[in-house]
């Protein structure tokens, strides 16, 4: 097998064992990144001599058998993590000058375990946008059709790792942004608990809803990196103080047992029919298995769309505020005065969609508007997070197609905002109540992967991964790679 | 003026803005000392960096529940923290973060001391956390401006009170008694020149017996007593004036200039920020337990309503004196150790008001850095009570006190300053005054009384004033009357 078909964590074995180092693993994907991006656009900075200095140190570390799992094992930001020296873009030409002085938790944490910076990845501008192609810096192709989208915004994540670029990379979900990407490209893209993982450093969009994640090959590679991400942080408020179980550990639990629900407003209107098919099949095979099956309904869920449009742009509109040409980011040339220098440099910072979100989420939060939106939003999202607890007072999880279509061409939905929105229609819930979610792959649409959603209630990691894994371990899906990557 | 007065009332609300004594920032770790070169005590978090979070001090929420519980106020078990959105290039984030729906302290009550004498409850709608702006500078930077971010994120405490207050002087009142509460609690240094307490001022008019309030203007910014005097008198004449001359007052908030002593509009209403309050999700909602809440009860020091009280009951004051002596906690800490020492209340309460307020005023000093210690003070009026020096040569001991820095005792001793007592000494001074002055002593033995002064001060002037003044009344009017 080659190096760049290994998972993240049969990497980590291969290092642990000697079988290579981590500078001639670094060096292997380095030149694929090269050869590969230019077609994909996957990455917005490439941190080679970072890099291979990273690589050094983890051999160094292994060598002394001072090495853990992760360690040696290279990876990808999402250009939304601040990382200390590094071009950190959000995919925005507002920042497309800004080299963060310091570094995220994530991104703390993912080094002190000794993994290996390969680069930052591209996202939609400002994590705004479900295609990837509201970037500055251009869409992001998908690697099994680069006619088409990877699915947004972590879509340079989701390509980097689907072309076998990166091993592994991170990635933030506020509507779906990790699943729907996993789902389009054929990863396991897992969303954890609202607070699981910390937000310092991570460049907000709508700070209710955001939580950072992991785009990965496999269950078991998304517990390792989650295992290293997550955990309390001083520095977020809203981080939760729960130790953190060893997700790697748990992984064999059988789902013999598992009470499956499926989620009926999931198989309506708008879902593609093969897509539909092949998550029915899925769920199928689990009762096959040994788990019970029972079909639930939800009945605020088909609200998340637009409740989501109000809270998210609403949030966004006052995070977004402090790119304001005054201390970093984009300046205007010449401002004749204070009004020029704002109008200006947010005018020309900011793409078309981030201005929609910005003008919808000051519009909801107005004098006068407040009530009729904002305030009815929360209260449809408490609604929401209801219809979840009462589910999971029946079901362990709640499963479900992660998005109603396969990868769809860019250009397809750009002229049409609210096509573009339904694509997250059903991801979206989980990001409302907090919940933990995972995509996995399940099948192949034509040439086009098609993703399985699990949902489970808060805190409840350990069970999705376990869920995500006995499922890996009966199908192959998720050892597929884009032809032409191989 | 006498138009307002009789025609005319008005009605007056305050929000003071009190900046908490904390050592960090309200949600970053930066210092938050007075004083350093700009931007220096300005980390990520106040810059407003992307990514970055607020994380709420503890102790500023400490001191809240302080000022809530000693103006009997309801802590709220829980409040929220709130984003007002607007754009100023000294606020980094573009919003400040503050409480609206849910303050952190609300329905409170302070007593003023009106100038009859009675007393007047003011309410205190709410207090609330909040964060401080930067400060943008203008001068001395050519065409540009300069941003000085120390000051963001210094944690405020806003209080806001009800429209109660009903002079330029109840206002000043009710000011210096928040003043006075904050020094007491140690949450605020009150240092209004650096802006450590400051307010904003609600004003409106109406004819006398009208129910409804008139159209108010917020004048901003007032960081004196005497500015929010002469800022809401100049506002009030200015109002009437305009109402007298069949125009309207328009909702505006306006700034006072000292040095014109009048107030100008800022923005009016139509240029008014739509702030976009929403509560902030990068911060719970702050949960106050009744263990806090108990903890800082039991912690509170004496507050200057009750030790004013106290002073009256116990030393025997009228209410204006201990008003006075409690303003603040140095100086009520100062009398206390005073007339506990001299063990005379009064005089101690005289002294203390009269001469060293008047020294302190003199030299520009604040009590605790007083020349005359209180034990000092005390030891000079135990020399005045057990008759060593009169009341008239005590200031100058006073003052040699105040000026060597000495005890009472040695400025006593090394001037000869002692009172003489000894009444054959004071007999033999008298006698010498009488002999050298036969055609005095005839004139008063024929029936002058008004000499009787004129000996007084002869024998003084002898005995360098030394003598005791009851001892020489009583020896004179003898000697002089003739053997």
């Amino acid at each position: 097998m080659s190096l760049h078909a290994a998972t993240a964590a049969e990497i980590g074995r291969g290092l642990a064992t000697r079988q290579y180092s981590s500078v001639e693993v670094t060096r292997h994907f380095l030149e694929r990144i090269e050869r590969a991006n230019p077609a994909l656009n996957a990455f917005v900075t490439v941190t080679a001599e970072r890099a291979l200095a990273d690589a050094r140190r983890a051999d160094v570390r292994i060598a002394r058998g001072e090495g853990g799992p992760l360690t040696g094992v290279p990876l990808a930001h999402k250009d939304i993590f601040c990382t200390s020296g590094i071009l950190t873009s959000c995919g925005s030409r507002m920042l497309a000058n800004f080299v963060a002085p310091y570094d995220a938790t994530v991104v703390e944490r993912l080094d002190a375990a000794g993994m290996v910076l390969l680069g930052k990845t591209n996202m939609d501008e400002f994590a705004m946008g479900s295609s990837n192609e509201t970037s500055f810096y251009g869409p992001v192709k998908n690697p099994w059709d680069t006619t088409r989208v990877p699915g947004g915004s972590s879509g340079g994540s989701a390509a980097a790792v689907a072309a076998r670029i990166a091993p592994v990379a991170t990635g933030t979900d506020t509507g779906g942004s990790i699943r729907q990407p996993g789902a389009l490209t054929g990863l396991t893209g897992f969303k954890p608990t609202y607070g699981r993982v910390s937000r310092y450093g991570m460049i907000a969009f709508a700070s209710s809803l955001d939580q950072a994640g992991v785009l990965a090959q496999s269950a078991e590679d998304a517990a390792l990196v989650l295992g290293a991400m997550a955990g309390h942080d001083a520095r977020d408020s809203t981080s939760v103080d729960a130790p953190v179980p060893d997700y790697a550990a748990g992984l064999d639990r059988p789902v013999k047992g598992l009470r499956i629900g499926i989620i009926r407003e999931f198989f309506g209107e708008g879902l593609e029919a093969a897509t539909g098919t092949a998550v029915r099949a899925a769920i199928d095979a689990f009762r096959k298995e040994g788990a019970t099956v029972e079909e639930l309904s939800l009945p605020n869920l088909p609200l998340s769309v637009p409740t989501y449009y109000v809270v998210a742009p609403a949030e966004c509109s006052s995070n977004l505020s402090r790119f304001d040409g005054v201390r970093f980011g984009h300046r205007c040339k010449d401002p004749k005065d204070l009004m020029d220098l704002y109008r200006r440099s947010r005018g020309e910072g900011f793409g078309a969609e981030v201005k929609r979100r910005i003008m919808t989420g000051t519009y909801v939060l107005s004098a006068g508007y407040y009530d009729a939106y904002y305030l009815k939003a929360q209260k449809v999202r408490s609604l929401i997070n209801q219809d979840f607890r009462r589910a999971f007072e029946k079901v362990d999880v709640l499963m479900g197609p992660t998005a109603p279509t396969p990868a769809f061409g860019i250009g397809a939905k750009t002229d049409d905002p609210i096509l573009m929105y339904l694509n997250d229609i059903y991801t979206i819930g989980a990001n409302l109540a907090g919940l933990p979610a995972v995509s996995v792959p399940c099948g192949l649409v034509g040439n086009l992967p098609v993703g399985l959603q699990v949902i489970g209630p808060h805190f409840s990691e350990q069970r999705l991964l376990a869920v995500a894994h006995a499922w890996q371990r009966a199908t192959d899906w998720h050892r597929r790679i884009p032809p032409g990557f191989a | 003026m006498s138009a307002v007065a009789n025609d005319w009332e008005t009605v007056i609300g305050l929000e003071v803005h009190a900046q908490l004594a904390t050592r960090s920032k309200i949600f970053s770790g930066s210092a938050t000392a007075y004083g350093a070169p700009p931007n220096a005590q300005a980390n990520l978090v106040d810059l407003g960096y992307p990514g970055t979070l607020p994380v709420l001090n503890r102790e500023a929420v400490r001191m809240a529940v302080k000022f809530g519980l000693a103006i009997g106020a309801a802590v709220a078990r829980r409040s929220v923290f709130a984003r007002k959105n607007y754009f100023y290039p000294d606020l980094p984030k573009g919003y400040q973060i503050s409480q609206y729906e849910l303050p952190v302290v609300a329905r409170g009550t302070v007593e003023i001391l009106l100038e009859d004498g009675t007393r007047k409850a003011i309410g205190v709608t709410r207090a609330h956390l909040e964060e401080d702006a930067g400060k943008s500078l203008h001068e001395g930077l050519g065409r540009a401006s300069g941003i000085d971010l120390n000051r963001a994120g210094t944690p405020l405490l806003e209080i806001v009170s009800e429209p109660d207050l009903r002079s330029a002087r109840e206002a000043v009142a009710y000011m210096k008694k928040i003043h006075t509460l904050v020094r007491y609690l140690e949450i605020c240094d009150g240092n209004m020149q650096e802006g450590s307490f400051r307010c904003d001022a609600n004003v409106s008019v109406r004819r006398r017996g009208e129910s409804a309030f008139g159209t108010r203007c917020e004048i901003k910014n007032l960081n004196s007593f005497r500015y929010v005097e002469r800022a809401i008198n100049h506002e009030v004449e200015r109002q009437v004036e305009l109402i007298e001359g069949g125009g309207k007052v328009v909702q505006e908030t306006r700034l006072y200039d000292p040095d014109r002593n009048e107030t100008r509009p800022m923005r009016s209403k139509e240029e008014a920020n739509d702030y976009r309050y929403f509560p902030d999700p990068d911060l719970l909602p702050l949960v106050i337990d009744e263990a806090l809440v108990e903890e800082v009860r039991a912690g509170l020091p004496e507050l200057p309503d009750a030790k004013a009280a106290r002073f009256a009951r116990e030393h025997g004051l009228s209410d204006y004196d201990a008003g006075v002596l409690t303003a603040s906690r140095e100086m009520a800490s100062y009398y206390e150790a005073v007339a506990e020492g001299a063990g005379e209340p009064k005089l101690a309460a005289n002294w203390v008001m009269g001469d060293l307020s008047g020294f302190l005023n003199r030299d520009g000093l604040e009590i605790g850095d007083s020349p005359v210690g209180a034990a000092a003070l005390a030891g000079m009026l135990k020399r005045i009570v057990d008759g060593t020096i009169s009341g008239k040569l005590a200031k100058d001991v006073f003052e040699a006190m105040w000026s060597e820095r000495k005890e009472a005792d040695a400025v006593i001793e090394s001037k000869g300053l002692k009172q003489i007592t000894d009444t054959g000494a004071i007999e033999q001074a008298i006698a010498a005054v009488m002999a050298a002055n036969p055609g005095q002593l005839a004139d008063y033995r024929a029936g002058k009384d008004k000499l009787f002064g004129f000996f007084v001060g002869q024998v003084m002037k002898a005995t360098a004033g030394k003598a005791n003044p009851a001892q020489l009344n009583q020896l004179l009017k003898r000697m002089l009357a003739g053997p």
